[in-house]
């Protein structure tokens, strides 16, 4: 299923001999091929996504821009939904004490790359984008996110044109730190939804 | 009318697997094909939405059987013949079935 790797010899033999037709063709050259993979690793992180948080936390001025307004509000810090083959719409979500936020894509597999990194295999597969939907508690509870039964919770469907992103929770005691310190909190998971920060 | 990828709510699907530090690629080929179809749309040769559509128009047991970038590499192939790039022949490692 999509969460697998089938790492067998025959794909990748079939991959190279389209690849050395289309370079045949004239229609992709090697270059661009290594180039286009090294900037997919190199251009998203969830750093980028935890810089977003740590700010929200330590600015509630920006932290307003950025519920009603996350494209703009992101570029105050240098970041772009637009580094890909479409500019994406972005929302961004933030948990609070009676909300909790995750987030899906049910149809396939559209995630914030540029915010979060390439998107982890769990969030591709079946089990996640069918069960996620149906039942977000049980599901939080198997990632070892187990939430008071009074907080609702908000399961968020993204699309071709629209990636979604969540604001965990500052954590108790937390008060003063520099916002660098508050940023390396973050974790990939607390900003799809499936962890607590 | 909903396609084989639109899984949500349905049930029978397994428990989650997170895989710890996981890379971004399992394989070269699959940073291959990622590439690939960037560079294809960036051509012209199909776009963005072509390439969603021909995924979720695979078959259901290929769709389920597949993992995500052979998924991937399926939509390319199947753009590719019908865009008149290549013939399947063609697009087949020389010696093996041309439907596989």
């Amino acid at each position: 299923m999509s969460g697998d790797h089938h790492g067998s010899s025959a794909i990748s033999e079939r991959v190279r001999h389209v690849e050395a037709l289309l370079e045949a063709r004239g229609l992709v050259d090697e270059g661009e091929i290594d180039r286009s993979i090294d900037d997919f690793l190199a251009g998203g992180s969830p750093v980028n996504g935890a810089r977003i948080t740590a700010r929200a936390w330590v600015d509630p001025g920006f932290r307003d821009r950025l519920l009603a307004d996350a494209n703009a509000a992101i570029r105050e810090l240098g970041l772009s939904m637009a580094g890909g083959l479409q500019e994406q719409r972005l929302k961004v979500v933030a948990n609070t004490e009676d909300e909790h936020n995750v987030v899906v894509c049910t149809l396939c597999s559209c995630y914030p790359i540029a915010l979060l990194g390439p998107s982890p295999s769990w969030y591709k597969s079946e089990a996640y984008r069918s069960r996620v939907v149906r039942d977000p508690r049980g599901v939080l509870a198997e990632f070892g996110l187990e939430l008071p039964a009074g907080t609702r919770i908000s399961v968020w469907d993204a699309s071709a044109e629209s990636r979604y992103m969540v604001v965990p929770r500052r954590p108790e005691g937390t008060d003063g730190r520099p916002e660098e310190a508050l940023a390396a909190l973050v974790t990939r998971n607390g900003l799809i939804g499936t962890a607590a920060v | 009318m909903s396609r084989i990828n639109d899984v949500g709510g349905m049930v029978g699907f397994p428990a989650i697997a997170e895989e710890p530090d996981e890379p971004a690629f399992h394989a070269d080929w699959e940073a291959h094909v990622l590439a690939l179809n960037a560079a294809l749309i960036r051509r012209g040769v199909y776009n963005l939405d072509e390439f969603r559509d021909a995924i979720e128009r695979m078959e259901p047991a290929a769709y389920l059987s597949s993992s995500y970038y052979e998924k991937w590499f399926t939509a390319i192939t199947t753009l590719l013949v019908e865009k008149g790039v290549a013939t399947p022949e063609e697009l087949a490692v020389p010696g093996t079935d041309p439907g596989g």
